[in-house]
């Protein structure tokens, strides 16, 4: 099996472009265009020159002694929490930004949840002298307050979006709307592995830079350029995408997805699509999501803003699916003991969504000679207040 | 085979007035007595919209009426349920327009099946674009004798136009400008100007103008380059301060 999108924007079952036809033109433009621009010798160069020398890509890979020692396994981090804006988000906003120029576009709107994609979003815009205009709900506007004074600093408009549960999926709505009303000379740059074809495709692809530096950086460490595990946590999923990509197709490595269960799975408020999600639609992309039985799109809650999305990406949907991909799901509680324990073992405070993925660990058995890449996809700065008032910090 | 009642209504030598409002809204049980008043006060089609939480091409007033409807309690067995028997009362060709997760939530089978028992004509299904329907679900309409309308708006192009017009039946509904659904109080040149374009482009599909008609004037614009026009957030704003019992005093400020 193929775990790549095919050419019709499929993974699978799942993907394609299901918008309404006042989109139609800019999804064309953007699926003719993508695979053309980025496979230009200059375009590469631009965007390899900004990932090394505005990002600080390669990122490390991090040999996790005590807590490969704890666990009795060989444990590597792929330390995205150090790229510039403290996450890989900025990966995918460097490679659209670029994009977005060659398509002659001078305006971009983003969506955004926690406020991580909006303020890469918001860091490339100012890089690049464009304006930007960062959709987020309102209530996550008043969570993430720190996020939303970045993007105002870094020249960005931040609109409240006021409609339906006024977080990340309104926030996407809105975004998805104000694209409709600007059909011309704006460019949608989407944050996750989401939306209708080529978004899913396209966002994993210039994450992809994650898996393409683990392979180079393993054999030079290991002798081998794979590990047996990959691990990551999965909102929309692009952080994952891009530490899957290069191994989706391998089938000696093992892939672990890590889905918020936020207070539960039957709580009622979690943020588990593997476990909850039912075949359906949403924001352009036939995929797996949260939904009542008459087809309304339910809220997700997880304690970290960056998980809480009603899908997963259809590249996801289709590894869950196919068995391809081993899904876990992981509540606040665990996630939280995760960021101290890292924190405590590495150094390392991670990201409330970060945190996720390592619980892995009190959840399967790796062998001691078995190689495990977690990805650490970002740092918890922007999750200190949460931290502070979890544990009384 | 039995005539669809859209391409009947079609047939006859007058403009169209078509109105939308959401199921469900103001109250659960106002569709039935809409539909009525609608009848009664000569409008010539009615979309039936069937609320969803994630209305991605709606503007604010069709959201909020959606919002509202799903609040009340409305589904779509609900609306299929007061749909009922709908035939002993109403001649005029209904159409069904929403989302299309619903729909599929429902199963698009069993979907077709009550439209048709119930006399549905027609479906408006926004975000599913043409090349899908024709793979998988235009046999499936057609067995149930639905049309299945397409939108096209300002930019698209003359060729796909061509091919849309090429696969329709019905009509074709011509979004107004680059916008989300919203009253507007009139129209420019440049909507003027792409009402000629396409009337010039003399179309085998009849096209119905949707999004921005909002009163007399703007009706009057979309129909002298049309067979017809839709009406939505105008008339969802009238029956939140109006109320249904009203509703043929805002046809005539429409119709005349």
């Amino acid at each position: 099996m193929n775990y790549n999108v095919d050419e019709k924007g499929y993974y699978g079952d799942f993907g394609g472009a299901y918008i309404p036809e006042m989109l139609y033109p800019n999804v064309a433009e953007l699926k003719r265009n993508y695979l053309k621009f980025t496979a230009e010798p200059e375009f590469k160069k631009e965007f390899d020159a900004l990932l090394k020398n505005y990002v600080g890509r390669p990122t490390p890979l991090y040999f996790a002694k005590r807590l490969s020692e704890k666990y009795n396994t060989k444990i590597y981090l792929k330390r995205e929490d150090l790229c510039h804006t403290g996450a890989h988000k900025v990966n995918n906003t460097v490679g659209q930004i670029l994009l977005a120029k060659r398509l002659g576009k001078n305006r971009i709107i983003a969506e955004t949840g926690a406020g991580q994609h909006g303020v890469a979003t918001a860091t490339v815009c100012a890089l690049m002298g464009i304006e930007c205009i960062v959709y987020m709900g309102e209530l996550d506007i008043k969570r993430q307050a720190p996020n939303v004074a970045r993007m105002k600093m870094l020249g960005a408009e931040v609109r409240p979006a006021q409609s339906g549960s006024k977080t990340l999926k309104d926030a996407t709505n809105e975004a998805i709307r104000d694209w409709i009303n600007n059909p011309v000379d704006t460019h949608y740059i989407i944050g996750s592995v989401v939306g209708p074809h080529p978004y899913p495709d396209m966002v994993a692809r210039f994450q992809s830079v994650i898996s393409e530096e683990v392979k180079t950086q393993l054999l030079e460490l290991e002798g081998r350029d794979y590990p047996d595990h990959v691990i990551a946590c999965v909102g929309g999923g692009s952080n994952a995408a891009g530490l899957y990509y290069h191994y989706l197709n391998d089938n000696r490595v093992n892939i672990i997805a890590v889905e918020a269960a936020g207070k539960g799975i039957d709580s009622g408020e979690s943020a588990a699509t593997s476990a909850l999600g039912k075949e359906g639609i949403i924001h352009g992309s036939k995929t797996l999501l949260m939904q009542t039985d008459d087809g309304q799109i339910t809220e997700p809650y997880s304690i970290s803003a960056g998980l809480d999305y009603p899908g997963v990406g259809p590249m996801h949907a289709h590894l869950f699916r196919s068995k391809r991909a081993e899904f876990i799901s992981v509540p606040d509680q665990e996630a939280m003991d995760w960021g101290l324990t890292l924190s405590q073992l590495e150094g390392i405070i991670p990201a409330i969504e970060t945190a996720h993925a390592f619980a892995a660990l009190d959840i399967r058995k790796f062998g001691p000679k078995e190689i495990v890449v977690f990805n650490c996809s970002g740092r918890g700065d922007k999750d200190l207040e949460t931290y502070i008032n979890y544990f009384k910090l | 085979m039995k005539q669809n009642r859209i391409e009947l209504k079609f047939q006859e030598d007058k403009k169209l007035l078509s109105i939308y409002f959401s199921a469900g809204f103001p109250n659960l049980d106002d569709t039935v007595p809409i539909l009525r008043n609608l009848e009664a006060a000569g409008v010539d089609m009615v979309e039936i919209g069937l609320p969803f939480s994630d209305p991605l091409a709606d503007g604010p007033t069709i959201q909020e009426s959606s919002t509202k409807a799903l609040r009340n309690g409305m589904t779509t067995e609900k609306l299929f349920t007061q749909l009922k028997g709908i035939r002993k009362y109403i001649d005029i060709p209904l159409v069904l327009m929403g989302y299309f997760n619903p729909m599929m939530q429902f199963g698009i089978e069993k979907f077709c099946q009550r439209c048709e028992t119930i006399g549905i004509d027609g479906l408006i299904i926004p975000d599913l674009p043409v090349d899908v329907y024709h793979e998988q679900y235009k046999n499936l309409f057609d067995q149930h004798g639905l049309y299945n309308m397409f939108l096209i708006t300002p930019q698209t192009s003359d060729e796909r136009i061509r091919y849309i017009d090429k696969v329709s039946n019905g009509f074709i509904y011509m979004v107004s400008s680059a916008a989300v659904t919203g009253a507007k109080s009139t129209f420019g040149a440049i909507q003027t100007s792409y009402f000629e374009r396409i009337e010039n482009m003399n179309l085998i599909t009849p096209t119905v103008v949707g999004f921005g008609i909002s009163n007399a004037a703007t009706y009057t614009a979309a129909t002298t380059h049309s067979k017809g026009a839709i009406i939505g957030s105008a008339f969802i704003k009238f029956l939140e301060e109006k109320g249904v019992d009203r509703i043929e005093s805002f046809i005539k400020t429409i119709k005349g």
